[in-house]
């Protein structure tokens, strides 16, 4: 530890996260959802490849399929339309829904949130009051709205999910980022002639990201959910598309004589919804560069 | 002012929190820094030490202001200088390395990149370049295996080494002035001695001047030219080292030193601490704000505050008391 100095002419190397992966790859929930996450998403893309019949393609003659009928795997609908098929054209619908509005969110629910954080006073009230008001309105009350002023679809239902979660992140974002600015090494880098531009990209944003990644990671699986409620009232996609939660609709009338056609999209939901629980978990350990081991 | 003088400051004010109800951190407190040359800024926890090296650099956060004084550098008044300008000489011309080592580096950056983005705020080279020197600067610190530990998280290190690295983009733009807050109180005494040594020998190199915070009086003896007592945001004695530590005047200047343990001390007397605490800022006593706790206080101390007054060309003291056969007694 004293002053040896080795004259070693390397070039300095790119950060070493290696270790934070291998955080994550410890938790074996997070593990098993993101292997279930990627192959529902893989299977949505591939789609057209993985069924032998198309979404809307209607066979009158075999209503109420059950699961294990030749053709027709997890069976078919009340319009004779193969189970499997409407799942993965629905799981497109469902994750879109699910992921884009939260991705939207948290970019520009971020962006309000440092800003409001960093420049306090005046921008703080007007950033977090006008959030406040957008809080105040529930989610399906804006679906509505959103529905009836807009042809109502999936455009129309991403638009409105992204509007609502806007302030959760704005919220969370600027909680974090207040707590990063009040830490030494902010003053420490303003006192090194950081600028405000400066310090906001490379001290408060990596700091701020990690809960953000965590919190919108939690929130895709719960705006699917929100999404196929959506559906489910017949505020989101529009038929003959289906989502999962249009899926669970349309089994509604005939939950006691085709259980199956309620009860695979709703599995399917659960599951999504709860491996995207299962990886915020791990994404929380992992991104926290305090929980590695300690090198030296 | 003499050609050596790097910054001037004169009467600095500072005030911590709202206009009513907050409290003058810092009172009038005046200091030259020269060429070459350690000052320390002794004083109790909440003497206003700190306070004065952030509004020298104009770190003050709203509400609280720097309220009066000048902080000359090079002949200019950094009170008056806008951001942009006093930007520039942030990090670069003055440099200053903070108490906490841990929580004063970034967490989610590597090192060496911090290093790096101080370098970039100043200088008009690539990346590349900073980080070059950045691993350069971190050798100097004595960072063994610099370029691979360059990469490496804060959280990597350990309290010394995190040290170093602060030293390091402190120095990263050769300042001329090198303000040190505190930086051994975090750290075990073993590792403490050599950062003194490395922050000795990096001043000596670039010939700079440092202002050195402390409350630890043997780290002073160390390492110090002049000293500047500091209690309750006031400077009550200010000497050259030997002259502080062998003729102090001030009551409190005695008080301190008699607090100090010294392992080879050869006087049979225990350490003795100072009666009371220091006083609330909010609402300062009035006279001299030592007399509460002063042995040698009298009535008129308690009534009128003390006149700076300079016994020698090295020695100002502000005690009404100071002159008086008493106080040596």
């Amino acid at each position: 530890m004293d002053a040896t100095v080795r004259v070693v002419a390397a070039p300095p190397q790119r950060p070493r996260r290696g270790w934070r992966l291998a955080a994550f790859v410890r938790d074996r929930a997070a593990v098993a959802a993101s292997v279930l996450l990627g192959l529902v998403v893989l299977a949505s893309i591939a789609a057209p490849w993985l069924s032998a019949h198309g979404p809307y393609e209607a066979d009158n003659l075999l209503r109420y399929a059950p699961p294990g009928t030749p053709g027709h795997l997890l069976g078919t609908d009340q319009q004779g339309r193969d189970e499997v098929a409407r799942l993965l054209w629905g799981g497109r619908v469902s994750l879109m829904v699910g992921i884009v509005p939260t991705l939207c969110a948290s970019a520009i629910g971020l962006a309000l949130g440092m800003l409001a954080g960093m420049l306090s006073g005046f921008v703080d009230q007007v950033i977090m009051r006008t959030l406040d008001v957008l809080f105040a309105f529930p989610i399906v009350l804006f679906a509505i709205a959103f529905a009836g002023a807009m042809t109502p679809g999936i455009g129309t239902e991403i638009l409105a999910i992204t509007v609502v979660l806007i302030p959760y992140v704005g919220r969370l974002a600027r909680t974090a980022t207040l707590g990063v600015m009040a830490m030494p090494f902010i003053e420490a880098a303003r006192a090194a002639g950081g600028s405000p531009l400066a310090i906001a990209r490379r001290y408060v944003f990596p700091n701020v990201l990690s809960p953000i990644i965590v919190y919108a990671t939690t929130l895709m699986g719960l705006m699917i959910v929100v999404g196929s409620g959506l559906s489910f009232l017949g505020l989101g996609v529009q038929p003959p598309t289906a989502d999962w939660g249009a899926m669970v609709a349309d089994g509604r009338v005939v939950l006691r004589r085709a259980p199956h056609v309620t009860i695979i999209p709703g599995i399917a939901i659960l599951a999504v919804s709860l491996a995207f629980n299962f990886i915020g978990d791990g994404l929380r350990d992992a991104l926290d560069p305090r929980t590695g081991r300690r090198a030296g | 002012m003499s050609d050596d003088v790097v910054l001037d400051v004169r009467n600095l004010r500072t005030r911590f929190g709202p206009r009513l109800g907050g409290l003058v951190a810092v009172d009038g407190v005046s200091f030259a820094l020269r060429r070459g040359r350690t000052t320390a800024l002794v004083g109790e926890s909440g003497s206003g030490k700190s306070a004065t090296a952030l509004s020298v650099l104009g770190l003050i956060d709203p509400p609280g202001e720097v309220v009066g004084g000048e902080v000359l550098y090079r002949g200019r008044d950094l009170r008056h200088a806008d951001e942009r300008e006093i930007r520039r000489v942030r990090g670069a011309r003055i440099g200053i390395v903070f108490q906490d080592p841990l929580s004063s580096l970034n967490p989610a950056l590597p090192i060496g990149s911090q290093i790096a983005e101080t370098i970039l705020a100043h200088e008009a080279i690539g990346r590349a370049e900073a980080m070059a020197r950045a691993v350069r600067l971190l050798e100097r610190v004595g960072v063994a295996d610099a370029p691979r530990r360059a990469a490496d998280y804060p959280h990597h290190f350990s309290g010394g080494m995190r040290q170093r690295v602060l030293i390091a983009a402190a120095i990263a733009c050769r300042p001329e002035i090198i303000i040190a807050d505190e930086p051994t109180t975090a750290l075990d005494v073993t590792v403490q001695a050599k950062i003194l040594r490395l922050l000795y020998d990096l001043q000596q190199e670039m010939a700079a001047s440092m202002l050195l915070i402390t409350h630890d009086l043997g780290v002073v003896a160390a390492m110090a030219d002049d000293v500047l007592v500091m209690y309750a945001g006031q400077v009550v004695e200010q000497a050259d080292v030997d002259t502080l530590f062998h003729q102090p005047r001030h009551p409190y200047t005695r008080a301190l030193l008699a607090c100090m343990m010294g392992v080879e001390d050869d006087r049979a007397v225990p350490l003795t601490p100072i009666a009371g605490s220091p006083p609330d800022l909010r609402d300062p006593p009035p006279g001299c704000r030592f007399a509460p706790r002063c042995p040698a206080a009298e009535a008129a101390c308690s009534a009128w505050a003390p006149v700076a007054l300079r016994l020698t060309d090295n020695h100002v003291i502000a005690c009404r008391r100071a002159t008086e056969a008493l106080v040596d007694g």
